[in-house]
């Protein structure tokens, strides 16, 4: 499978996610609510792309379960990792969205926001999950089932709390099936780019802890005498930095 | 099946000689009982309130058990003898969450009764209470084993399990709640969306028996 490059990647999100900024504010209509609707824009599609990010890690958790191959628990890390911070963004943007419309901080009775929070709460246990949890093996696997049972869990939740809520409060977007238009094309745009740059961020990300990897394995076999090699920043990173330089390698 | 009994056997043989956890859990919604007392300063409960002190208090203590669900097997290498026995390791699963539901159906024979003598007028509501708390105990012991296997593991143990589990745990607090709040209303039990709460119930249970079926085997090898 010869996948795009991280360039090609990294600069089509940055022209679809220009564009699609530039389409939403010069181009789709000013709804009844104001400027402050734009920022739907900016929060929907972060946080549709880190909810698909954590369907995306049990998916390649699944596989390293299957596989025993490191790789795609480094994947599956690397997915939450960059969709808890995507979740970071859609939580502090949605209660940017909640202060402007509704002239609260946050809003309980909102079903979508109070679920993305739970789901964030959930995945953020994922660290210290991880770092606690000596042997490489071990953790990895771990990490694996609890990518599952969350991945699990997130439909799971949407359910109940949009079961709880009585539906007294305004929902302003149902769905993206009730949009005009314009607004809707701006809208897929920015979900697009929104999505690639998810992708070049893992991809980035996962590059970085290749290239980490080959640097302490040159280091071991170079530095014989120097004794334990320098922690990485990261205490406890996912054991695949060594099979992925060797993919690396050969794939060159 | 003949494994399953003896493990399940074990358990509750272990749990009944050395009462290491029941006691405790019992003794601590009890506790949580009174402090809400003071702390919503209220000598009755109804309702909303009701529903949500004690679906609360039986979720904390049932974290009690399951932190130390695997303290056993984590301490005398019990882990290791079920590795080692020729039979399916998912019958460790099924048999610590039988385990943990018997602890947590006798926890609530207890603890419901003294909840409904210090907070409710009638004991009409009980009845329809049962199949509300016995599908949410399905669920708490379900996901309850899985984490705590997991928590076990850590270096972090009794730390983590909490953390991960209360997220996990908001659907069927949601769920057992919702069931619960008309039931336990002032004028009388009302069902209002009862069978809703219920099917959501069941499908929390569901989900996570096949969860912990299909991702049990990963978590014992080694």
């Amino acid at each position: 499978m010869s996948a795009p490059s991280l360039r090609t990647l990294a600069l089509s999100a940055a022209a679809l996610l220009i564009g699609g900024y530039a389409l939403a504010f010069f181009w789709a209509p000013l709804e009844a609510e104001g400027f402050i609707q734009k920022i739907f824009y900016l929060h929907v599609p972060l946080a549709i792309v880190a909810l698909l990010g954590f369907v995306v890690a049990a998916i390649h958790a699944i596989r390293h379960l299957r596989t025993e191959d490191p790789i795609h628990d480094a994947r599956s890390y690397v997915s939450i990792h960059l969709s808890v911070i995507f979740g970071t963004g859609a939580l502090i943007t949605g209660a940017l969205w909640a202060k402007g419309q509704w002239g609260v901080w946050w809003e309980w009775r909102e079903p979508t926001l109070v679920s993305f929070l739970i789901i964030f709460l959930l995945y953020a246990t994922y660290y210290p999950l991880r770092y606690s949890i000596p042997e490489r093996d071990r953790q990895a696997r771990y990490a694996s089932v609890f990518a599952i049972t969350a991945g699990a869990f997130v439909p799971l939740n949407f359910l109940a709390v949009r079961l709880a809520e009585p539906f007294i409060h305004p929902r302003t977007f149902s769905s993206t099936g009730g949009l005009p238009g314009e607004m809707l094309v701006a809208f897929l745009v920015c979900l697009a780019g929104m999505a690639l740059l998810w992708v070049s961020l893992v991809r980035f990300e996962l590059g970085a802890k290749g290239a980490s990897g080959d640097l302490a394995k040159l280091r071991r076999a170079l530095l014989p005498s120097e004794a334990p090699p320098p922690a990485p920043r990261r205490a406890v990173a996912p054991a695949a930095v060594s099979t992925m330089s060797a993919d690396q390698g050969k794939g060159s | 099946m003949d494994a399953y009994r003896a493990l399940l056997g074990k358990d509750l043989r272990v749990e009944l000689r050395t009462l290491r956890s029941l006691p405790a859990m019992a003794l601590f919604a009890v506790t949580i009982f009174v402090v809400f007392r003071f702390g919503l300063d209220r000598t009755g409960l109804e309702g909303e309130l009701a529903a949500g002190v004690l679906v609360v208090t039986l979720l904390f203590a049932s974290i009690l058990a399951i932190n130390r669900l695997f303290v056993a097997e984590r301490d005398e290498g019990g882990f290791e003898l079920v590795r080692l026995a020729p039979v399916d390791r998912t019958v460790l699963f099924a048999a610590k969450a039988s385990a943990l539901l018997a602890y947590l159906v006798v926890l609530e024979l207890v603890a419901v009764p003294v909840f409904a003598l210090f907070f409710l007028d009638s004991a009409a509501a009980l009845p329809p209470l049962v199949p509300v708390l016995l599908l949410a105990d399905i669920g708490l012991a379900l996901i309850g084993t899985l984490i705590s296997t997991i928590a076990t593991m850590s270096t972090a143990r009794d730390l983590l399990a909490p953390l991960i589990l209360l997220p996990l745990m908001v659907p069927l607090v949601i769920a057992a709640a919702g069931a619960a709040e008309p039931v336990l209303r002032a004028g009388g039990p009302e069902y209002e969306r009862f069978g809703t709460w219920l099917a959501v119930l069941g499908l929390y249970d569901g989900v996570f028996a096949l969860v912990g079926y299909a991702v049990f085997d990963y978590l014992l090898e080694d």
